[in-house]
């Protein structure tokens, strides 16, 4: 037996796929300024996973989704709702709806009912990336057969889906995304119906969230739906190329965060979570630099030509 | 006879005594009454003093719309949570010494706030990208440090666990009065700077023109809350704390237009809500305190509503006839 291919392949393809998963989502909460909708819904979910648990009794994907995106619907309901009853900011009605249900989640995780079965606060906060193991392949030759793809770890089975799910989305609704993004009313002008886009999205980061969820915990969900979509943020400014450098950096951070997780022997999704960290300051600190080092040597195109402003805001026109 | 009855009916008490119910009511009413033991009931006096003191600064948060501010530095506390721990542990010996793991709690919590504004101010990032880019990598560093220290073989660990969704019962009797007491001078500040805070929240620039220091106000302002978190991680916890500052100002909002009442309410239904959930997981066995203080505050802001839907009505001005086109 292969000991990489059998310990540490399965858990680093599962966080390659869990922030590309949360990536695809994240980039596009960033651009409209939604970002801390990322951070609501990963902790509005935990009630519906438990419920789900508590109802099936069993950690299935199907009761776990379903229960996951049922709460994190209804919580972006209760948002609105708030919000309308009580004219308070958007993100104090964030906090309010999600802090609210996230207790509500953890008061189900203490009871005895949840006790009884393999389901607790730290699973839910931290996942459990190690636990993938994936035993049947006796080395790299046999990854290649079809067959054996079925006996891959179950966070692994879930996430090659969603990704090809949420991929085939982002191309195929570019155009709609772009638009609705950008320029909601002239969306609305066209015939286009930019709340419906804000319904799908929700839904596309909740169904993300919940897929990587079970794997490496909501906390690490947060990270994986920001960081790399605020390092693409600082080097693009077109939004194809923005969700692609967020796909990319999705993966880089993820590799490096669980190859240095594995080198001091500790929690793969929190290191991951402190690298998305780590790369955004290292992408803050080069984008200023690089500005400083411009405006010390003027460029060849003439004074008043900028190409890396970093001030310059994202407009419909720079897409 | 009576003497008969009376032993009688203990018996059958005593005989009942097996199921699950009858002791948990018994223990519940006790708990609402302060009664079930002297570190608990401390306890929860603190977690009220803190409720009192966060509903104003939860009021003037939301007035200077940075609510989500407070949920980065909570969760970037769990750093100088974990380094506070090992600091204790290297310098007396035992990791569970609550002064070092607050003071930790407190330097990572003000790191993290300037991050974010460092972020803000040295990028094109915006608040609340920052935000959720502190949040989640200061958890992750603190999840990280959490792992380290599960590896040391000492006692006591099973403590920092408990910061993440809070716990009274059981404190120690020092740690209790520790939370008391910080309480109790946060209050003490809030009510010496109202003033000053109503002023920076509500018209920063006319404080700026009638000489007032508005920066350092501010930062006071942000002060106050940092403090109100790092006392709140062992009662409501880090993943919670913000609730504290959120509902109870949310709620006094359904209340009262006016910044002064809204700001007295605000304190009120924190006080409240931090004493029945603090009672609440004092009595019923397996409620986090955290979880049961932050869902009393949202049931005390699900029972309001009925209140700003009658106040609006009142208040909305008369509506006019729409003119003929």
């Amino acid at each position: 037996m292969n000991p990489f291919v059998a310990i540490d392949l399965p858990a680093l393809l599962i966080a390659i796929l869990a922030s590309i998963a949360c990536a695809l989502p994240g980039s596009l909460l960033v651009l409209r300024g939604q970002a801390l909708l990322g951070d609501a819904l990963s902790h509005m979910v935990l009630p519906g996973i438990v419920v789900a648990f508590l109802i099936t009794g069993q950690m299935t994907s199907g009761a776990m989704l379903l229960g996951a995106l049922a709460a994190g619907l209804i919580g972006a309901g209760l948002i609105a709702l708030v919000r309308r009853l009580t004219k308070i900011e958007a993100s104090a009605a964030m906090g309010l709806v999600f802090t609210v249900m996230f207790a509500f989640g953890v008061l189900l995780l203490a009871s005895d009912a949840a006790r009884k079965v393999d389901l607790d606060l730290n699973h839910a906060l931290y996942g459990h990336l190690e636990a993938a193991l994936w035993l049947e392949p006796a080395g790299w030759g046999d990854l290649l057969s079809p067959a054996i793809w079925p006996t891959a770890p179950r966070p692994l089975l879930l996430l090659v889906p969603v990704v090809v799910l949420l991929a085939l989305a982002v191309v195929l609704t570019f155009k709609e995304l772009r638009l609705a993004s950008f320029d909601p009313d002239y969306a609305t002008l066209q015939g286009f119906r930019p709340r419906l886009i804000d319904f799908v999205l929700t839904a596309a980061t909740t169904l993300a969230a919940v897929s990587a969820f079970d794997a490496v915990g909501s906390i690490l969900v947060i990270a994986l739906l920001t960081c790399p979509a605020a390092v693409a943020r600082l080097c693009t400014d077109r939004l194809s190329t923005h969700i692609a450098l967020s796909v990319g950096f999705a993966a880089l951070i993820a590799v490096a965060g669980y190859g240095s997780a594995a080198a001091l022997e500790t929690s793969g999704s929190a290191a991951i979570a402190s690298m998305g960290g780590i790369a955004v300051a290292v992408a803050v600190a080069v984008t200023r630099l690089r500005r400083r080092r411009r405006r010390e040597t003027p460029s060849a195109a003439g004074p008043g030509i900028d190409p890396d402003s970093a001030v310059r805001p994202l407009r419909p026109g720079s897409v | 006879m009576a003497a008969v009855w009376r032993r009688a009916s203990c018996r059958r008490w005593s005989a009942d005594a097996g199921g699950r119910s009858y002791p948990d009511r018994i223990g519940m009413l006790d708990a609402l009454l302060l009664s079930v033991g002297y570190n608990t009931t401390v306890a929860t006096i603190g977690a009220m003093l803190l409720g009192a003191a966060a509903g104003p600064v939860g009021v003037f948060l939301l007035l200077r719309r940075r609510a989500l501010l407070a949920d980065a530095a909570s969760h970037a506390t769990l750093p100088g949570v974990v380094l506070g721990f090992l600091v204790s542990l290297w310098l007396t010996g035992e990791g569970r010494s609550l002064p070092f793991i607050l003071a930790g709690a407190a330097i990572s919590a003000g790191l993290g706030v300037f991050c974010v504004q460092a972020l803000q101010a040295w990028s094109r990032l915006t608040p609340s990208i920052a935000i959720a880019v502190v949040l989640s990598a200061g958890f992750g560093l603190g999840v990280l440090g959490l792992s380290y220290v599960q590896t040391l073989p000492i006692a006591g660990q099973a403590g920092l666990d408990q910061l993440l969704v809070g716990q009274t019962a059981g404190m120690r009797l020092a740690d209790a009065y520790l939370i008391a007491a910080a309480a109790a001078i946060l209050l003490l500040l809030v009510v010496v700077f109202f003033k000053e805070l109503r002023l920076v929240a509500f018209d920063a620039e006319f404080a700026a023109a009638a000489g007032w220091p508005v920066q350092r106000l501010d930062l006071l302002a942000n002060g106050l809350v940092l403090v109100t978190v790092v006392v709140g991680l062992s009662s409501v916890g880090l993943i919670l704390v913000v609730a504290l500052l959120i509902i109870p100002a949310a709620t006094a909002r359904l209340w009262s237009g006016s910044l002064d009442r809204m700001a007295l309410l605000a304190g009120l239904f924190g006080s409240l809500a931090a004493y029945l959930g603090a009672s609440v997981s004092a009595a019923a066995h397996n409620v986090p305190t955290g979880a049961a203080i932050v869902l009393s505050a949202g049931l005390l802001f699900v029972l309001s509503l009925p209140v700003a839907a009658v106040r609006q009505r009142l208040l909305a001005p008369p509506v006019l006839p729409e003119p003929p086109p």
